[in-house]
């Protein structure tokens, strides 16, 4: 399957790739709109974390694992493997907020929810046709959707 | 039957989708006591606290057991394993053969005597069944006692207190929930409980269970002396490994079902996974029962792949718990309480009561083998890193780790290219 794949050799820690990500994840899908208000009002937050330590940085999301921590962590049935697509699938309204997946990922690829009990995972943007928008948006080609 | 699996907790699920990680089409068929397919049952105290309806227990989708070519007998219980015959028998008295025998039967609510207990309104919160009953009692009654201060017994007075019922918790040991927790965060959870109304009385027991003549449930005598008026008792000690049956058919056992790497147990095609079985740990090295949720899926997950002919070996169970007390969020795992006599253990605790968050971390030598979040666990996950891929911290990246910043720039290169970037495809 395709999946992302972040080179810290090429990013330069601008965030972009977050605000590609809640713009997608967005009701507006408009930048200025989510940014400004959609994350106030509705709690929007993006699935991609950006780490930086001195010069090096990366941005890293859910790597849809093969046998993923998280799903054998869920208590709902909530996160689950599509045995026909790879990805990790995450049903928000099966999801308790137990928050036992975000303990179990060793990658960090879960956030809770700033105002609901439900979490914040990658979903490879399910439905973009572009495909995942951080990789579209990363100016210097830091991010790879491609298989391996 | 080429596969034949006993319980259909999620032990049971693990399994099924172990096995069709590497058989796409041998016949499944799982065997299993409770009437419902398989369901969350840590949900048991989301449906008793009224969070969630019936309509959301089911694990897997419906369509599920179709797809993975999995026939389900439920409502049934296997009373007998011949494991020289290599076959099963039911309490419906049919006898089924096979050729890779699952054991996946969880664990009993442990009860300790207490005079008393036998008669009604004396109950158990393990189950479905168990839900079920207690929320049509949660109607008439007034007050609960719930016996037990650990995982289950919290849950269960938690969500009877949601329903409108004045509960008081028992804990016999000094805090509540001593096998994950330390004293500051159960003092930071308790305090929650507190705030919230439920009543939490640690450092005693029941002694004695009171009834009048006719047999109706009067109250709690304490082992301080106290007495506590109650409409139900709730008995949430625990869980002990549900053996018995293994035991009979002359299977090894120790504190659970004794198995090895693979998850095998003691004869030629029976395997264990779950609360169940003792299997290794990934910290201590040796075998334990570590009854959590995780744990149960991972052990089936590989028990299935091996039954299925693969050759994995199970990497060990890692103890792990997430509760959170009326919005305080609590995450613990690995060791949480080291022996303090022993020097190869350093840990580094940062509590703030106003903010009622805490973070202690536990480390031995270079290595995170624990720690304890309360409040602020965003970063969980991060910390589960260090302590299940065991890597080595320099000092300069436990200085990070200690002020509360891990990330993944902070693992070992090589690891980290492996994981995030492996090799592009010329
Ligand atoms: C209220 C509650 C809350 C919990 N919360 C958490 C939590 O938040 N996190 C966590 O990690 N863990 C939690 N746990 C523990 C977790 O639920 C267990 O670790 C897990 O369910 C174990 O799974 P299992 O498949 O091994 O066994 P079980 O889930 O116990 O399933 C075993 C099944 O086998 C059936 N069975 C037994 N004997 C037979 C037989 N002879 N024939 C046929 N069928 C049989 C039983 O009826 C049962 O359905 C909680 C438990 C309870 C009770
Ligand atoms: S959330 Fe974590 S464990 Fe789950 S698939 Fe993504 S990276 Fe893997
Ligand atoms: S927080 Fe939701 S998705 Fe995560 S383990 Fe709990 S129920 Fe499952």
């Amino acid at each position: 399957m395709k999946r992302v794949y972040p080179d810290k050799e090429y990013c330069i820690g601008c965030h972009l790739c977050e605000l590609a990500c809640i713009t997608a994840h967005s009701a507006s899908k408009d930048l200025i709109i989510a940014y400004r208000d959609e994350r106030a009002a509705s709690g929007l937050s993006p699935c991609k974390r950006v780490f930086e330590k001195g010069d090096t940085c990366v941005a890293i999301s859910c790597r849809h694992c093969d046998e993923p921590s998280c799903v054998a962590a869920c208590i709902s049935g909530g996160l689950h493997k599509d045995p026909e697509t790879g990805r990790t699938v995450y049903d928000r309204d099966k999801c308790v907020g137990c928050w036992s997946c975000l303990m179990a990922c060793p990658y960090g690829a879960i956030r809770r929810h700033p105002i609901e009990n439900k979490i914040v995972k990658c979903d490879l943007c399910e439905g973009r046709a572009e495909g995942p928008a951080c990789v579209q948006a990363c100016p210097n080609a830091a991010l790879k959707y491609e298989e391996r | 039957m080429k596969y034949v699996i006993i319980g259909n907790g999620i032990a049971s699920i693990g399994a099924i989708e172990g096995i069709r990680k590497v058989d796409a089409a041998s016949e499944i068929l799982v065997i299993g006591a409770e009437d419902s397919p398989a369901y969350g049952r840590p949900l048991i105290s989301y449906l008793l606290a009224g969070k969630i309806g019936p309509d959301r227990l089911a694990l897997r989708p419906a369509e599920f057991y179709e797809k993975s070519n999995v026939t389900l007998k439920l409502g049934t219980t296997v009373t007998a394993i011949d494991t020289e015959a290599k076959t099963v028998t039911t309490d419906a008295g049919e006898t089924i053969g096979y050729e890779n025998l699952l054991i996946a039967t969880g664990g009993i609510p442990f009860t300790p005597p207490i005079p008393g207990a036998d008669g009604p309104d004396v109950y158990n919160f393990t189950n479905l069944a168990h839900a079920q009953t207690l929320i049509s009692k949660a109607r008439e009654i007034k007050r609960a006692v719930v016996i037990g201060g650990g995982l289950i017994g919290l849950k269960a007075g938690e969500s009877l207190f949601d329903r409108g019922v004045e509960v008081t918790i028992l804990e016999l040991s000094p805090r509540i929930l001593s096998l994950a927790f330390d004293e500051n965060a159960a003092s930071l959870a308790g305090g929650r409980l507190a705030e919230v109304g439920l009543a939490v009385r640690c450092g005693v027991s029941a002694k004695e269970i009171q009834r009048d003549s006719a047999g109706n449930l009067k109250g709690v005598h304490l082992t301080d002396g106290d007495f506590l008026q109650t409409d139900v008792v709730v008995i949430a000690i625990g869980v002990v490994p549900n053996y018995g049956l293994a035991k009979e058919s002359g299977l090894e056992v120790d504190r659970g079902i004794k198995v090895d790497d693979h998850m095998r147990a003691s004869a030629p095609g029976v395997f264990a996974a779950g609360d169940v079985a003792q299997a290794r740990d990934l910290l201590y090295g040796d075998d334990r029962v570590i009854p959590i949720w995780t744990n149960a899926y991972n052990q089936g997950f590989c028990a299935g792949k091996n039954m299925a002919g693969a050759d994995v070996r199970f990497l060990g169970s890692l103890a792990m718990n997430s509760i959170s007390f009326y919005g305080l969020p609590t995450i613990s795992v690995g060791m949480v309480n080291p022996p303090e006599d022993d020097a190869s253990y350093e840990v580094t605790a940062v509590l703030d009561e106003k903010k009622k968050s805490y973070r202690k971390l536990v480390f031995q030598d270079d290595h995170l083998v624990g720690y304890v979040l309360v409040g602020d666990i965003d970063m969980a996950g991060m910390y589960t890193a260090f302590v299940k891929f065991q890597m080595p911290i320099p000092e300069e990246a436990r200085r990070q780790l200690v002020a509360g910043e891990p990330d993944v720039l902070m693992w070992p290169d090589d690891f980290f290219q492996e994981t995030w970037n492996p090799g592009t495809p010329e």
